[in-house]
This record gives structure tokens, sequence and C-alpha cells, in this order.
């Protein structure tokens, strides 16, 4: 049975009809977190984040307190929210932005006050229409209630936020490409060194960038402290992680659970999480955190949901987004599509990402619907040998940026774990779940 | 004489001033472009070189990097159907096929009156609602061909405006006034700061 005692720490009001509010906020403890952080020094207010060992929720799983730490000394600094939420079957920062804006906007003042920076933005998709409106309407109202502008709740302290929409490139979840969106340029990731945009970031002066939920977790933090954080969970992955689970189960949806207490198992089957698989029917696979990650078998169902667990084995908790595959889905189909998105989403910049997503991408798709070859399975290997040399976990790098090395995962996982699928379509001539 | 109405011309004016420098509006600006004009027009590129400070060539080559900037006239409501990994799961491939032959139109491509354009999507972050289905990129939640049906002559009979505006992904954002904080302001608290911390460490060493 899943272990569900925790705290709900990011999604407390989200069962509210009016959790977007400013007076739903304030009543239920909205702002206080803020009020308390500015009577602290704002290097105790970083101590408290670093106590939490707060891992970043975006995707890598860097802790935000040292990324914090990295921030270059410099007359100009900014801040910068990662919302472009992308990652396929990724949707929990989805629910953050547009359930719960202020108290997005109260972690951002809070980050904010302890990096001593004066502007901020919040970079959310351009797909997020409503969520661009909840966030900016939260502004409005922090501005309005002194908890933004000049002087915040009389404590000398500034700021200014300002939401910036995307339009549509998953690329800008990519952290450098981001900051070029928001300069107004193509979503292009910018080459590195420099790795961090602490030392090189807007407009090429300092700048941290932190995702949305790493964002939503900082009011609670600095209401309980950070040793409370980090007495949920274990090891590296404290507190508690929101997961987005999809696929096929009878309860697709977003669960706030405490790190590494619970599985995969616990995740899919609780009947107050995924309820388990439509006609139970078992689960022949599924994807532990995003399209860019490796994919598990069942025998992978009893890990912890825990960022060094599942790393340990070979794959990563990613963007906490999981996708479940039951034996009456097509292993060959979900790779040909993942790698038709990342083909689609690739910028152009390096070869092995724009030539090899697509010629993947066209291999995959003539096995699933005809015309596949046995000899595509050395083809395709080989082709993701191109792209991240050795196909190790995790991934050499031959581009400016991830995306790259993250397109053989899908392929390489489906052709180890379903070869004989591959044959089957091969045989056919076509999908043998059609 | 601006090509932008007064007063989208007024917001476009607001949202440059926003940032510090005015490139960093370019994708808001492009934004209300479509809002006025439906997709990306060439006198609005004009426009936004203008505000931006920047070339027509290098505004057209920024909104082309990016899916939701449409450069040719699509129709009045956009509908998008994703069949990425979890809503092809769930039967997006299906749906899409269901939307094209509803709407009599081949995916990526317009009504002969104008009125949808039908677009395959990748993933929209909407997954618990699978397959996803937006209108003008608001989430409409209709997962079974019956439900898209009964949408679409909705939509088709304007009974879904107030929910599904025209192109515009900020037609109902509205920032109450510019910055607040003057560069001399943070000048001033950024040296104080620094010297209270200074001060701070003198104290505890």
């Amino acid at each position: 049975m899943a272990v569900l005692d925790a705290p709900r720490i990011v999604t407390s009001r989200l069962a509210l009809e009016d959790s977007h509010t400013l007076a739903r906020y304030l009543a239920t403890g909205g702002y206080e977190a803020l009020r308390k952080a500015l009577s602290m020094h704002p290097e105790q207010v970083a101590a408290e984040v670093d106590q939490a060992s707060l891992l970043g929720r975006g995707g890598a799983g860097f802790p935000a307190g040292r990324k914090w730490s990295m921030l270059r000394p410099s007359e100009v600094a900014y801040l910068v929210v990662n919302g472009d939420e992308s990652e396929p079957a990724t949707f929990k920062d989805h629910l953050l932005v547009e359930r719960d804006p202020h108290q997005l906007v109260e972690g951002v003042i809070i980050a904010a006050y302890a990096l001593q920076v004066n502007r901020a933005f919040i970079y959310l998709r351009g797909e997020f229409a409503l969520g661009l409106e909840r966030v900016q309407a939260a502004l409005n109202e922090a501005y309005d209630h002194g908890a933004l502008g000049r002087d915040i709740f009389g404590s000398g302290f500034s700021l200014d936020v300002v939401v910036h929409p995307g339009a549509g490139a998953y690329i800008c979840g990519e952290e450098t490409a981001l900051l070029e969106g928001l300069e107004g340029k193509r979503g292009f990731p910018r080459i590195k060194p420099p790795f961090f945009p602490a030392v090189q970031g807007l407009y090429g002066e300092p700048t941290v960038v932190n995702n949305v939920e790493t964002m939503s977790n900082l009011p609670w933090i600095l209401l309980h402290g950070g040793a409370a954080f980090a007495a949920l969970g274990a090891g590296r992955s404290t507190g508690t992680r929101l997961f987005a689970l999809a696929g096929r189960v009878n309860r697709p949806g977003v669960y706030e659970v405490e790190m590494v207490k619970n599985t995969f198992r616990d995740l899919i089957y609780d009947p107050a999480l995924g309820g388990g698989v439509p006609g139970d029917r078992p689960v022949k696979a599924f994807i532990p955190g995003g399209v860019s990650a490796p994919w598990f078998g069942p025998d992978q169902l009893d890990l912890p949901l825990g960022q060094d667990e599942v790393a340990g084995q070979g794959s990563m908790l990613g963007s906490g987004s999981v996708v479940v595959f039951d034996d009456r889905s097509c292993a060959v189909r979900a790779a040909w599509r993942i790698t038709k998105f990342f083909s689609r989403e690739s910028c152009g910049q390096c070869t092995p990402c724009r030539e090899g997503s697509g010629w993947i991408e066209r291999a995959m798709y003539r096995l699933e619907h005809g015309g596949g070859r046995v000899e595509d399975l050395d083809l395709l290997l080989d082709l993701c040998d191109n792209i991240a040399p050795g196909l190790t976990w995790p991934p050499q790098q031959t581009t400016i940026c991830v995306l790259g090395s993250s397109i053989p995962s899908s392929v390489h996982a489906a052709i180890e774990m379903f070869k004989d699928e591959f044959l089957a379509h091969v045989e056919k001539q076509g999908c043998p779940f059609d | 004489m601006s090509h932008l109405r007064v007063d989208l011309r007024q917001r476009a004016e607001e949202l440059v001033a926003l940032y510090p420098r005015p490139r960093s509006a370019m994708l808001a600006l492009l934004h209300l472009i479509q809002e006025q004009d439906g997709y990306v027009s060439p006198e609005g590129i004009d426009e936004v070189a203008e505000l931006t400070g920047t070339t027509p060539a290098d505004v057209r080559g920024t909104a082309s990097f990016y899916d939701m900037f449409h450069l040719e006239p699509v129709g009045r409501y956009v509908v998008g159907v994703c069949t990425n990994i979890a809503c092809l799961f769930a039967g997006g491939e299906e749906l899409l096929a269901h939307a094209s032959r509803r709407l009599d139109c081949a995916v990526g491509s317009t009504t002969d009156d104008g009125l949808f354009t039908l677009e395959e999507t990748e993933c929209l972050a909407d997954c618990g609602h699978a397959p996803c289905v937006t209108v003008n990129h608001r989430y409409v939640r209709t997962t079974t061909p019956e439900a898209f049906d009964a949408m679409i002559e909705e939509v088709r009979q304007g009974r879904r405006d107030h929910e599904i505006p025209d192109h515009g992904t900020l037609v109902r954002v509205r920032r109450n006034g510019g910055l607040r904080v003057p560069d001399e302001v943070i000048v001033a608290e950024r040296a104080a700061a620094k010297a209270a911390r200074a001060r701070r460490l003198e104290g505890a060493g």
C-alpha cells in the first residue's frame, strides 16, 4: 500500500474552486512565508533552502541551493522561472500555474529576496493561455497587496516580476534556449561553456533559472523550515514531488507523493493514485521520467520514486512524468511517435540531432506502417550510437544541448526490451496490434 | 501610421517598456499581431521590427521558429489535436482522423469557409484529459468523437466565443501598470544590502 501521510506541500489548495485568487490564498496562510523571509537576512533564507536540499523539479534535478550559491556577484542579476513545460506527458506545472499562481509568485519573491535580485521573469509556454491570465492576475493582486513593487511589506526590498509568453517550442524548456526566447530570439540553445546561466545568463548577466514546481515549494520550506522538508523522503531525494501519471491507467492525473517512500507500483495501482490498469491488464513497460528517459519493464515496478534510485537502474526521474504501457500498447508505435516529436522539435543547430532524429523517425515509421526490414534494427542502433556514442546512461553528448542525447532513449529501450515485436512488424509488414 | 489598432499599439508600447531591452518583447508583440490580424501579417512584421529596433527579416526569422505563429492566414478557429505519447494511448490518432473527416479538411489545412484550421499538435500538457483538444489554445476537453462533433457545432454557431477568443494568447492578459522599481532604486538597494551583509560578516568574523 502507498504511504500517503506526508503533508501536501504544493497541492494543498488545488481542490478549492477559487484557489487562484488572493482572497483564498490569504485565507489559507498565503504570503506569511514571505513576511517571515523578509524578517530574515537573505543568506539565512538561502540557508533554509540549502538545508531542505531541494532538488530542482524541472528535469535535471540539480540542487536549488547550490544553483543559487553559484550566482556570480554583479551589479545586475536576474531570476527567471522556467514554466515552458513541454516534455510529453508532463503536466504538473500546468496545474500549479492555473490553480495556485499566488504560491508560485510568493516563491518567486522569496527566491528573489534570497538572491537579492530585483527583476524576475516568469516564462510560461504560450499554449498556457489561461495560465498566463491567472499568473498575470496574481501578479496584479500581489502588487496591490504590497507583496510586489517598491519596499515590499516595508522591508526595504523591491521587486518587479514580468510574465513572459512563449510561442510553441519544446526546446525553450532548455534553460539557455529559454533565455534566447526571453531575449526575443529564435530558441537556439547556447554553446557551453559557460555551463551555468548563474555565471552568464540573460543579456550575459548572472541569472538563476528555476522550475515552477521548485519555486512553489519555497513558501512551505520557509514556513516549516528546511529541516522539516529534508525530513521527508530519503537520501538526496527530499520532500514531496509531483508525478504526472498518464497512459494506460484508470486515474491519470497529477499526484503529490513523498519522495522514495512509494514505488512505481504504488503510484500506478493505489486506489487513491493511478487506480490500476484498465481491464486489469498487465503493465508491459513504463517510462519513469519523461520521454527523454529510457523505459523500464515490470521488473522495476517496485523501485522507489527517488532520483538516485531510478538513476541507479539506468534511467531518470526527470520531469516527473510516468507513462504506462499495457500489453496492448505497441512499443514500436510508441517509440516512433516519441522520435517524431524529437525530430519535429530539434532546433536544427547540430547535425547528429537534426539529421539523426529524422532518419530514425523515417525508419521507425516504415517499421510501424509497413516496409520495415530486419536490417533496420541494426540501422537504428547505429544511428542512435552516432547521436549518443556507446549508448550509455547517462548518455554521451555530441550536441549543444541534451535534446540530442535524449533521442536514442526510447528507440534503444524498445529494441532491447521488445526485439520480437520489431521482428513481428517486419514479418507482418505492419503493426500486429492493428 | 500604425498598423496596430490604437488600443493594441498602446498595449504593445507597454509591453516593450517591461523589458530591459526592447527586443525581449518580440514574442509578446507577435502574439498581439495575431490577435488583430489572425496571423503574423507582413504589415505586422514591419511594426514589430519598428517597436523592437530590429529588421522585418529578423522578425520573420524569429517568428518562423515558433509553432504558435502562423505566417500565412489561418481559419478563425485553430483546432489542435494532440497525438503525442499520452494521447496516442488514448486514441489521439483516431480522434485526429475523425476531426479531419468531420471538418472535411486535411491535417494542416483550412476549411473552405475559412472557419477552421486543423493541426496535429505536440504535447499540450493536459494529459489527464487525453486525447487533448484545443481551439485557439483553449482546452476544450472533448475526448470522444461525439463530444468533438458537439463542440465543433457550438463553435460554428458562435456559442463558445466567450471562452474561446480569437487568436490572442494574451487577449485577456492585462498588467495593471508598468514596472514600479526604477533602476536608481535597484542600485541604491543593492548597495545598501551589500554594505549590510559586509557588516554582518564583519560582526560574525
